[in-house]
Order: C-alpha cells, then sequence, then structure tokens
C-alpha cells in the first residue's frame, strides 16, 4: 500500500515585472515611461491571483473594485469582462491603474504581501483599462446593456473637474443625473492635466479619453468657470441645480519662507508644472507659454510633486537635477516606484538637507542656494526620527532653477467667497464622514478640499460617497445599492 | 523721474502668417536654443467642452493705431459679477499663453465687458487680429479682489498712465458712483496719444493731464501734476495709480510725503490668475502675497517695486524670441 502522495504546494511564481522605457531614451522625451503588460504578461500576472474568499485587497480600494472576480476574468484571457467588472466601481480605471500609490492601497491589503510579492493589482487594471479606454461607460457603470436615460429635471452641479468630481460626474449621469461640471481653468482634469506630468499619466491617449466617455453620458463641463467669483453656490441652486459638489482641491502652494524665494528661477512645484503641462512649455515657441530652461535645478520637497518636477526639468535638458529632502530617501512619502525611476534617470538625492537661502545675481536670477547640512536625532512621539541641522554644517549649491514642492493648502477662491461654508481647524471644508455633506443642505465636497493633499483614489472615493447619497436624495439610486 | 516706456518693434503687416514657416521658424529656434523636439502632436479638443459659452467680439475700436485697441466682449457671466479692479484672464489660440487684463468697463444689461490692450508681445499681437465678430477662446473672470470703495472716501485722485488709463477708468466710476468727489490725473508722451479723456470728462470733477512734450495739458509727467494738486488741495482721501511700473512707483513715493492712502493696481506676470501658482507673488509691507487673489491693488506705500519690474523681466529673451518668430513669419509672407 502507497501512502497517498501529499499534494505538494506550488510555489509561488514571481510578480511579472513591468517593461520600462530604458531611461537613457525616456530622458530626451516626455513618453510614458511605464509600457504597460502585453496580454501573456498580464495573464500570468493574474494567475497568481489566489482568489481569497473574503478578499483584503478589495477593503484597501478607496472605490471597492471587486478585485478578485475581475483578476479571475483577466486570468481566463477574457479582458473585456474584466474591464466591465472594474468599470462598475472606478469610472477612471486607466487613471487609477496608473497613479494610485497601490502599494499602501489594494496591493498593501493583498494577503501575499504578508510574505511574498503581493498582486500587481494596479499594472492588471491599467492592462484592461488600456485595451477598452473608453466608449460604453454607461453600460459599464449600471451593469445594465441599456443606458438610463437622463432625467433634466434632475439636476446636480460640480465645482471642480478633477478626480473627485470626474468620479460624480460618472456615478450620477449612469443613474439618469444631468451633471454639469464647472472648471476654472481652460481644460478639463484638474491635476490629471496640470499636475501629473505626460510621462507618468499620458493626457490624449488616456486623461482626454476616460473624460471624454463621460460626455457620451450626457454630463456637460463648463471650462472658465470660477467657483465663487463667476458663480456663487447660491447662482447654482437659483439656476436649478439640486446639489452641489464642491471639489476644488488643494491648489494653494506653501512656501519655504526663506530669502531670496521671490527670485526670478524660484517656482512652485504648481507653476512649473502648470507651464510645462497645461501650457506645453516644453514646446515653447510652438506653444506660448514660456518657462526657464535650467542647468542646475534643485527641488524642495520628498513626495510624489517632487519626483515629477525633478523628471521633468531632466527632460527639458538640465544637467544636474537634485531632489533636496531634509531627511532620508527612505522617509520620503514619494511612492516607490517614482523614486527608482527618477535615480534611474539619473536625478541626486541631495538628502539630509534644508534649504536656507536663495542668492541672486544683480539682475535678479537665481544663482545658488545655502544648505543646511541635517542629521537625524531621537525618534519623537511618533517613533520617527526628526531631523536636526548639523552645527556649522552648512555648504552652498549652484542652482539656476529651484522648484518648491513642500505641499499645498486649500484653494481660497471658493472658500472665502461662501462664508456659510463651516471650515475645520486646518482650514479644509468640514463634511459629514459618512455622507459628505458639508453645513450647507445639499452641498457635498471631497477630495483635497475635506482632507488636504491626498490621492487621485482617495478623491475618487470621496466622490463615490457623496454621489451615493446624492443618488438617495434624488431618488434615482439602483436597486440594491 | 519716471523712465519713457519703451515698447517693443511690432510688425504691422496684416496678413495671416503661413504655417510652414512657423515650422522652419520653430526648428531654428529649438536649434538655437538646444531644445529637444517636442513629442505631443495630437489635438486636444475632447478636454475642452466648452457647453455654448463663446465670448464674441462685438465691437472693436483703435484708441492708438497699431498700438491700443479697445475690445467690447460678450460675457454675460463675467459683466454681471464684475466689479471695478477685477480683471480677467483669456487664451486666444489652442497653443495660446494665459494673459490677464484688466476689465475696463461693464454693460450687465447687454451683457459686455470692455478690455484695452496694449499691442507689445506676440499674445496681445494676436489679440489685435481678432476683429468685430471674432470670437476669444477661452476668458476667466472676474478674478482679483474688487477695488475697496468706501462711500465716504472725501475727494478720491485716480492717476493712469499708457493703458492704465482703462483700468483705472473703471476704477474711477466705482468710485464716482459711490458718490465721491473723483480727480483723473492722466498721461501720455502726447496729445494724441490720450486715452478715455473724453469717458473720464464725463463723470470726473476734474481732468488733469500731463503729456511729455506738452501738447496737451502740463507739460511733463503726471506725478509733477499730482505733487501740485496734493500741495493746493486738502480734503484728498485716497491716489489710487494705474501704469507701468515706473510710473506706480513714482505716485507712491509722491503721496508718502503727504501721508495719502495710495492704492496701485499690480500687473504682475500671471499664470492661473485663480491663485494656483505663485507666479505673481509681490512683496507688500515684507510679506509673500498673490496679486490674482489678494490684488491686484495693494497699499503702493509698502509695495516693493524693485522686486516687482525684476519679477516682470524673467521671460524677456524668451517673450522677444516668440514675438520675432511672430513678426517675422508674418512678414516674411
Amino acid at each position: 500500500m502507497t501512502e497517498p502522495i501529499k499534494k505538494k504546494k506550488k510555489p509561488l511564481a514571481p510578480r511579472v515585472p513591468m517593461p520600462n522605457q530604458p531611461p537613457a531614451e525616456r530622458v530626451k522625451n516626455f513618453e510614458e515611461v511605464a509600457l504597460g503588460y502585453t496580454y501573456e504578461l498580464a495573464v500570468n500576472e493574474a494567475r497568481r491571483c489566489l482568489q481569497c474568499k473574503k478578499p483584503l485587497c478589495v477593503k484597501g480600494c478607496p472605490v471597492e473594485v471587486p478585485i478578485p472576480q475581475f483578476i479571475a476574468h483577466l486570468a481566463e484571457g477574457n479582458v473585456g469582462l474584466a474591464y466591465e467588472t472594474i468599470k462598475t466601481t472606478n469610472s477612471l480605471p486607466a487613471i487609477c491603474g496608473r497613479v494610485c500609490p497601490q502599494e499602501n492601497q489594494c496591493e498593501g491589503a493583498c494577503i501575499l504581501n504578508k510574505k511574498d510579492q503581493p498582486i500587481a493589482i494596479g499594472r492588471l487594471e491599467r492592462f484592461a483599462a488600456d485595451q477598452y479606454v473608453h466608449i460604453d461607460a454607461c453600460d459599464l457603470l449600471t451593469g445594465r446593456r441599456d443606458c438610463v436615460p437622463v432625467d433634466p429635471s434632475k439636476r446636480v452641479a460640480c465645482i471642480g473637474s478633477g478626480p473627485s468630481s470626474l468620479t460624480v460626474a460618472g456615478y450620477l449621469s449612469s443613474r439618469g443625473v444631468k451633471v454639469t461640471v464647472f472648471e476654472a481653468l481652460h481644460e478639463v482634469g484638474g491635476v490629471l492635466v496640470y499636475g501629473i506630468p505626460e510621462f507618468r499619466l499620458p493626457k490624449d491617449r488616456i486623461v482626454a479619453k476616460e473624460i471624454s466617455a463621460l460626455g457620451l453620458q450626457e454630463v456637460e463641463f463648463v471650462t472658465n468657470s470660477v467657483g465663487g467669483k463667476t458663480f456663487s453656490i447660491q447662482d447654482l441652486f437659483d439656476r436649478g441645480y439640486q446639489a452641489v459638489f464642491i471639489g476644488v482641491g488643494a491648489g494653494l502652494p506653501k512656501f519655504l519662507n526663506i530669502p531670496g524665494e521671490n527670485q526670478n528661477g524660484v517656482y512652485t512645484s504648481n507653476e512649473y508644472l502648470t507651464r510645462v503641462n497645461l501650457g506645453r512649455a516644453y514646446d515653447f515657441p510652438n506653444y506660448d507659454t514660456p518657462v526657464i530652461r535650467a542647468k542646475n535645478v534643485t527641488v524642495y520637497g520628498g513626495g510624489n510633486v517632487a519626483m515629477d518636477a525633478a523628471r521633468t526639468a531632466l527632460r527639458l535638458g538640465a544637467e544636474s537635477v537634485r531632489v533636496v529632502y531634509r531627511r532620508t530617501v527612505a522617509d520620503m512619502p514619494a511612492r516607490r516606484e517614482e523614486i527608482e525611476h527618477a535615480e534611474e534617470e539619473g536625478v541626486i538625492m541631495e538628502t539630509l538637507a534644508a534649504p536656507l537661502a536663495f542668492s541672486g545675481d544683480d539682475r535678479f536670477n537665481l544663482t545658488s542656494v545655502k544648505l543646511q547640512r541635517m542629521e537625524l536625532g531621537e525618534p519623537d512621539a511618533s517613533g520617527r526620527r526628526s531631523p536636526v541641522p548639523v552645527e556649522g554644517a552648512t555648504y552652498e549649491l549652484d542652482t539656476d532653477l529651484a522648484i518648491i514642492a513642500v505641499g499645498t493648502r486649500a484653494n481660497p477662491l471658493l472658500i472665502s467667497n461662501e462664508p456659510e461654508l463651516k471650515l475645520n481647524d486646518w482650514g479644509y471644508v468640514q463634511v459629514d464622514e459618512k455622507t459628505g455633506e458639508t453645513s450647507i443642505p445639499n452641498v457635498f465636497a471631497g477630495g483635497d478640499i475635506v482632507t488636504g493633499a491626498a490621492t487621485v483614489i482617495l478623491a475618487m472615493g470621496a466622490g463615490r460617497r457623496a454621489s451615493k447619497c446624492i443618488a438617495k436624495r434624488l431618488g434615482c439610486e439602483r436597486e440594491g445599492d | 523721474m519716471p523712465p519713457e516706456v519703451v515698447y517693443p518693434p511690432r510688425c504691422m503687416s496684416h496678413t495671416a502668417p503661413a504655417t510652414n514657416c512657423y515650422a522652419k521658424e520653430n526648428a531654428q529656434l529649438r536649434a538655437a536654443f538646444h531644445w529637444p523636439s517636442p513629442t505631443r502632436t495630437s489635438a486636444w479638443d475632447i478636454t475642452r467642452m466648452n457647453a455654448d459659452k463663446t465670448f464674441t467680439i462685438l465691437d472693436k475700436e483703435q484708441l492708438i493705431p497699431g498700438q491700443t485697441s479697445k475690445l467690447v466682449v460678450s460675457a454675460p457671466q463675467i459683466a454681471l459679477k464684475a466689479k471695478p479692479g477685477n480683471f480677467v484672464i483669456l487664451r486666444i489660440a489652442e497653443k495660446g499663453e494665459r494673459i490677464p487684463l484688466t476689465i475696463a468697463d461693464t454693460d450687465p444689461e447687454a451683457g459686455t465687458i470692455t478690455m484695452v490692450y496694449l499691442v507689445m508681445g506676440k499674445s496681445t499681437a494676436m489679440l489685435d487680429e481678432l476683429d468685430k465678430g471674432d470670437e476669444i477662446l477661452d476668458l476667466c473672470g472676474p478674478l482679483g479682489k474688487p477695488t475697496h470703495i468706501s462711500t465716504e472716501a472725501g475727494t478720491v485722485v485716480c492717476v493712469g498712465g499708457g493703458t492704465g488709463v482703462a483700468a483705472m477708468h473703471h476704477i474711477a466710476k466705482g468710485h464716482h458712483r459711490a458718490g465721491n468727489k473723483v480727480v483723473a490725473v492722466i498721461g501720455a508722451r502726447s496729445k494724441d496719444l490720450l486715452l478715455f479723456e473724453r469717458e473720464l470728462g464725463q463723470f470726473c470733477d476734474k481732468v488733469l493731464i500731463a503729456t511729455n512734450d506738452g501738447s496737451a495739458g502740463v507739460q511733463g509727467f503726471v506725478t509733477g501734476v499730482l505733487q501740485d494738486y496734493l500741495e493746493n488741495e486738502s480734503d484728498i482721501g485716497e491716489v489710487v495709480a494705474v501704469g507701468p511700473v515706473p510710473m506706480m512707483a513714482a505716485v507712491a513715493e509722491t503721496t508718502r510725503p503727504f501721508e495719502v492712502k495710495t492704492t496701485v493696481s499690480l500687473n504682475s506676470i500671471m499664470l492661473d490668475g485663480i491663485g494656483m501658482c505663485g507666479a505673481c507673488r509681490v512683496t507688500v509691507a515684507g510679506d509673500t502675497r498673490f496679486a490674482c487673489v489678494d490684488g491686484p491693488e495693494f497699499d503702493g506705500h509698502e509695495v516693493d517695486f524693485t522686486e516687482l519690474s525684476n519679477r516682470l523681466a524673467a521671460f524677456k529673451t524668451m517673450e522677444q524670441a516668440a514675438h520675432d518668430h511672430y513678426c517675422k513669419c508674418k512678414c516674411d509672407d
């Protein structure tokens, strides 16, 4: 009698790597760095998923994408079904698959993360979305083959056209609500258009298509309209909107507050990235918006925006680009992937350094920065070792372009013109946690204007919560929701 | 004494440029500046779904031939909300930049706003190509804080120089409507270049004129006229100055010894105009302020004018390159 052969547990294959443009090539262009999975790579990666009964990954996703289901479809090679599954809860998957910090969300929660490498959920979402990016948004969002006809008597206005508002527009319009999105700039998309660079998020190929799919759901976009200036919230109610969603973001830049900060050559990251991304300044003089092209660039901050600015400067022909950060690379809040990409491209991490002053020439042009060497001190209450200056250790760096990327605060225009709107202690809009409703009835808010600068997907999660409440009030919620 | 404003040379041809000329010029410029080639080529119309909003030019009047023109543009929403001191950001073409222009007047009933521009670079030259019936691609506003108008200001002296007279006109009108006595002081190089003399005359108690060549009013600068007025009159509640930076700085210095409240409307470089980027930042009383949301009007005695004029020169080389390039294409044609 032979003993039954114990079924040996199959060792898990490693995570399928993502093909990238080689660093030497990509620093010369603005094309997307990560090239995306091929069909074969995607199916291989999808097959690693354990199909958990109680998936932790879904809990990690702010818009609750049915992750195991869509991955199961992919593992069977059915990309179309996978895409439809994603689209039932996420109206912008091609964008989320690219810019979400998955390591802190779905992939961070993946059970495999405990012992092994997590499933590359973001890359799979991106793969599925890229194959279909898109038309038929309505069918996919409603999960039906027919669109709910838009009822012109149900009207909702969104202020701002960033990710949170776009989510509201997608969710509500698929349920028959006439949504109008008001945008202050001349292009729709918010940070997707003016902030995140082309090489991380292609504008024409991805953003424009995701947004135009909303146009098919009769979402109306009005550009050049500034909430608080061109119209007030009361104006919107007067014009017959039954609910308003505020998604104006946190766009007010913070400064370093050091001497010499107003010299020519010192930009906020918002200015630099807006010139390059929205104004297409990289194509001056074909486009009219100018931007300084510098030899020695220093970027202040350690977040994703700092990486974006540094990598943009490289692509505009800088000889040296340094990211100046007062802690270490390990402490940087930017995504690992972005830091790695930046380092591969030649960005120098000038860590444990803090700026003290900028100096310029007699024509007010920036020439150098004085930096203070830092070291990590004792751990504080939060367990983080805070940086302290090394006495007497200062040094100068040549720099003809300095980009300040140390964060943003709430956009002031709307909230300063709406005294009824209650703010919290940090100056952001105060909302009901569950519904997103503000102190003004039927006025909702979400995204960075509520939380402070955060991520695209958190803004979308906030938009989704508010949408559910608005849909209920307008009596157009689907059964089962 | 404020130096005379020097305008860049202008191309007077009004024929449309040939597109192949642009391509050739672009390639040359790119080579000269060692810039990489562009990568994005396709159109971008999809995200510009500007629902039934058009900004049509209803009237155009050349105030100074080839230099300064007045546009009346249909923009009902902006006309309804705009107050003296507000400005707009506009964009003329798909590849155009965003530029700020002050609202010189409004007619809420007709749904129009009036703007006056001086042709001094590529974008304003392109704006000057537009005529009655043409549309402005993007027009965003009203932006900035409106002028603070007190009904008990007493006499308000409004000083205007160059194209600034147009912006000053709207502010002066606001003070007049609030019941204040308004005295206008306007200046130009010569009689033919004076702006809004007639319009100001309709509601100002006095319109004082200074010309560099003495062809109208007093010979000299507006600051000379202002100095005289300050010395001889009392009950001056406020002085408002709008014009080139050296002029506003000179006005602030003229009023400083008299301790008269002096308001200036600053014209810094702007990008978004909604407080997002800080391109327009100025130092006022030692603090950094954004001209687009905290201004554009500030206390003239507290503004760092040297910093402002230095910041205005930030893109000089590129502005010149863009303008030369534009002119060359047009004139070669």
